[in-house]
C-alpha cells in the first residue's frame, strides 16, 4: 500500500511536469481546442467509473456509477467532436507546399 | 485469460493510451498538426474504454451499455453547439467530469467504510471536495455565460470571509473523516459543503473574469480527477488529471497575469473586486466621432491596419461581417492583421476559434506579444467590442484601478477607431482615456452593422 502510494505519487509529479513542459509549447492561438481537448481527455475518468457499475457491489454504487459513466462519456464525446470542429476551422492563407 | 494475464493485459493498454494522451497534447501545440493530436488523443480513449470493459470483475454490462449509449446521445449535441457557444459548453463539460469524480469518490466511500487508512481518506476528501465545488461552480458559470444567471458580479461585506470558512468547515469535516473514517454520518458534509462553497465562489465573478474562472475550474477539474486516481490506484487517472490540472494552471497563469492580478488573488477566488474608479474631475471632455462613409475611406487610403476584437464582436456576433472587411481590405491591397489580448472574450483563445470560423487565416491572428511593436507602423486600427484592454490607463495612470495591466498599445498607431454602442464605460466601470485622444475617431453603433455598413461603402455603394 505505501509502495504504491510512492509509486504513485511520483507518477503524478513526473506527469504534472510532462504536462507543463507541453502544454506551455502550445499556441495561444489554440488555447480554447486545448482546454476542450484535455477536457476530453479527463473524461478517461469514466474507466474508474465503468469499473464501478460493472463490479456491481452495492445498488447505491451502481446508480453512482451509471450516473458518472453518463456525464464523463458526454465529456469523451462532446469534447472530441467539438475539439476536431474547432481545429478543421484553423486555415492558413499562405497555399500549402505540395 | 487467468487474471493476471488478464491484469497486465489491462494495464498494457493503459500504458499505451497514457502514450497516446502525452502525443496528444504535443501534436495539438501547432495547428498543422493539432487534428493528428485529436486522432491520437481519440484512439487513446477507445482503447482505455476497451481495455476496461475486458476487466474481469466485471459481472454485469447492462448498465454500462446503457450509460455509455445515453453519454453518447447527450455528447453528440453538446460537440455541435455553435462556435459562440463554446465558452458555457466548456464550462458545462467542467461540471460532467467534476460530477463524475466526486460520484465515484462517494460511492468508494460507502464501499469501503470504515476501512480507510488515512492518506485514502485524505485524498478521497479531496477528491470529493474539489469535485463538489468544481461541479456548482462551473454550473455557475455555466449559468452567467449562457445569461441564464445575471452577469455582474454580486458582492457583499464579508464575502471572502464567509467562503473561506465554508472551504475551512470542509477540511475540518476532511480531517474528521481521516482520524475516524467509521463516522458515516459526517460524509454528507463532504458534498454539501463544498457545492454550497461552489456557488458561492462564482456568485461575485462578473463575465471579464470569466477567462481566470474557467481556466480555474478546469485546474480544479484535473487535480479532482487525479485524486481519484490515487482512490483507485490507476496510473492512468493519475496522469491524465495531472495533464489536465498543469494545463488549467497554466492557462490560469497566463490568464491572470493578463489581468493583472496576482496568482494568490486568483487561487483565494476573489475575482470581480474592482473598486469603482476614482470619479474624475466632471470636465466635458469631447470625442470625435465619424460616419461608415468616412471610417471606409480611412481605411482605404490605408497601408496598414489591425483590428482588435473584443467580446463586443462576439455579442454582436460581427465575425463574418469582420470576415467581410478582411476580404475588402486585403482585396485593395491593404495589409490587415488581428491583435488578440490573451482575455478577450470570455474564455483562453475565444476570439481565435470565432475568427477563424470566420475563414480568416489564423497567420493573420497575432498574439499580444507579436502585435504590440508593430503599432508605432500602424495606420490604422479599428477596435471591435474591446475596451479595457486597450485602454492607455494601463500605462500612464497609476491611480486606475487596471495600472499594470499589460496591454494592446493601440494609442501608438496613427489613427484609431473605435466600433462602441455608446459612450457608457465598459463593464468594470473604468474610463477609457483612448476615446479622448485626437486621433481616435468614435463609430457609434452595433459592431455587425456598422461593419456590414463599412464593408457597402468600401464595395462602393453605400446608397442604402
Amino acid at each position: 500500500m505505501t509502495s504504491n502510494l510512492i509509486t504513485n505519487l511520483y507518477v503524478f509529479v513526473l506527469a504534472g511536469f510532462i504536462g507543463f513542459e507541453v502544454i506551455r509549447r502550445v499556441s495561444p492561438l489554440l488555447h480554447t481546442p486545448l482546454m476542450s481537448l484535455t477536457n476530453a481527455l479527463d473524461a478517461i475518468a469514466v474507466v474508474g467509473a465503468i469499473v464501478l457499475v460493472g463490479e456491481h457491489k452495492s445498488t447505491l454504487a451502481t446508480v453512482l456509477g451509471t450516473v458518472a459513466v453518463v456525464a464523463a462519456t458526454s465529456n469523451v464525446v462532446g469534447g472530441f467532436l467539438i475539439t476536431d470542429r474547432m481545429l478543421k476551422m484553423f486555415k492558413t492563407s499562405k497555399p500549402k507546399k505540395p | 485469460m487467468t487474471p493476471l494475464i488478464n491484469e497486465t493485459f489491462i494495464q498494457i493498454v493503459y500504458l499505451v493510451a497514457t502514450a497516446l494522451f502525452i502525443l496528444a497534447l504535443k501534436w495539438l501545440s501547432a495547428p498543422g498538426t493539432a487534428r493528428r493530436g485529436v486522432w491520437a488523443g481519440e484512439l487513446g480513449m477507445l482503447l482505455a474504454i476497451g481495455g476496461t470493459l475486458l476487466y474481469q470483475g466485471i459481472v454485469d454490462y447492462k448498465w454500462i451499455v446503457i450509460a455509455l449509449v445515453l453519454g453518447s446521445i447527450i455528447g453528440v449535441p453538446l460537440g455541435l453547439v455553435h462556435m459562440t457557444a463554446v465558452p458555457q459548453r466548456t464550462a458545462l463539460s467542467h461540471a460532467c467530469g467534476a460530477l463524475c469524480v466526486a460520484l465515484v469518490g462517494t460511492a468508494e466511500y460507502y464501499l469501503r467504510a470504515p476501512n480507510v487508512p488515512p492518506f485514502m481518506m485524505a485524498v478521497l476528501s479531496m477528491e470529493v471536495i474539489l469535485g463538489s465545488l468544481t461541479f456548482t461552480g462551473s454550473l455557475m458559470a455555466t449559468g452567467k455565460l449562457q445569461e441564464i444567471l445575471p452577469q455582474r458580479p454580486i458582492t457583499y461585506k464579508g464575502q471572502n470571509f464567509v467562503n473561506l470558512s465554508l472551504l475551512a468547515l470542509a477540511v475540518i469535516v476532511a480531517a474528521i473523516l481521516v482520524l475516524h473514517p467509521g463516522q458515516k454520518h459526517l460524509f454528507p458534509l463532504l458534498i454539501g459543503i463544498p457545492l454550497v462553497f461552489g456557488v458561492m465562489m462564482i456568485v461575485p465573478i462578473g463575465g471579464a473574469d470569466m477567462p481566470t474562472v474557467i481556466s480555474l475550474l478546469n485546474s480544479y477539474a484535473g487535480l479532482s480527477a487525479a485524486a481519484m486516481g490515487f482512490v483507485l490506484d490507476s496510473k492512468l487517472l493519475i496522469i491524465a488529471g495531472a495533464l489536465d490540472g498543469s494545463s488549467g494552471f497554466i492557462l490560469s497563469v497566463i490568464m491572470s497575469k493578463a489581468m493583472n492580478r496576482s496568482f494568490t488573488n486568483v487561487l483565494f477566488g476573489a475575482f470581480g473586486q474592482v473598486q469603482p474608479a476614482a470619479v474624475a474631475g466632471e470636465e466635458a471632455r469631447t470625442v470625435r466621432s465619424a460616419t461608415a462613409e468616412e471610417a471606409a475611406s480611412i481605411l482605404a487610403a490605408a497601408n496598414s491596419v489591425v483590428i482588435v476584437p473584443g467580446y463586443g464582436m462576439a455579442v454582436a456576433q460581427a465575425q463574418h461581417k469582420v470576415r467581410e472587411l478582411y476580404d475588402a481590405l486585403s482585396k485593395r491591397g491593404v495589409d490587415v492583421k488581428f491583435g488578440i489580448h490573451p482575455v478577450a472574450g470570455r474564455m483562453p483563445g475565444h476570439m481565435n476559434v470565432l475568427l477563424a470560423e470566420a475563414d480568416i487565416p489564423y497567420d493573420k491572428l497575432m498574439d499580444m506579444d507579436a502585435i504590440n511593436p508593430e503599432f508605432p507602423q500602424t495606420d490604422v486600427v479599428l477596435v471591435i467590442g474591446a475596451n479595457d484592454v486597450t485602454n492607455p490607463a494601463a500605462r500612464q495612470d497609476q491611480g486606475s484601478p487596471i495600472y499594470g495591466m499589460p496591454i494592446l498599445d493601440v494609442d501608438k498607431a496613427r489613427t484609431v477607431m473605435v466600433i462602441k454602442r455608446s459612450m457608457s464605460p465598459g463593464f468594470a466601470g473604468i474610463d477609457n482615456p483612448l476615446y479622448y485622444l485626437d486621433k481616435t475617431l468614435m463609430l457609434f453603433g452595433d459592431a455587425k452593422a456598422f461593419v456590414g455598413d463599412i464593408v457597402r461603402e468600401l464595395a462602393g455603394g453605400g446608397h442604402a
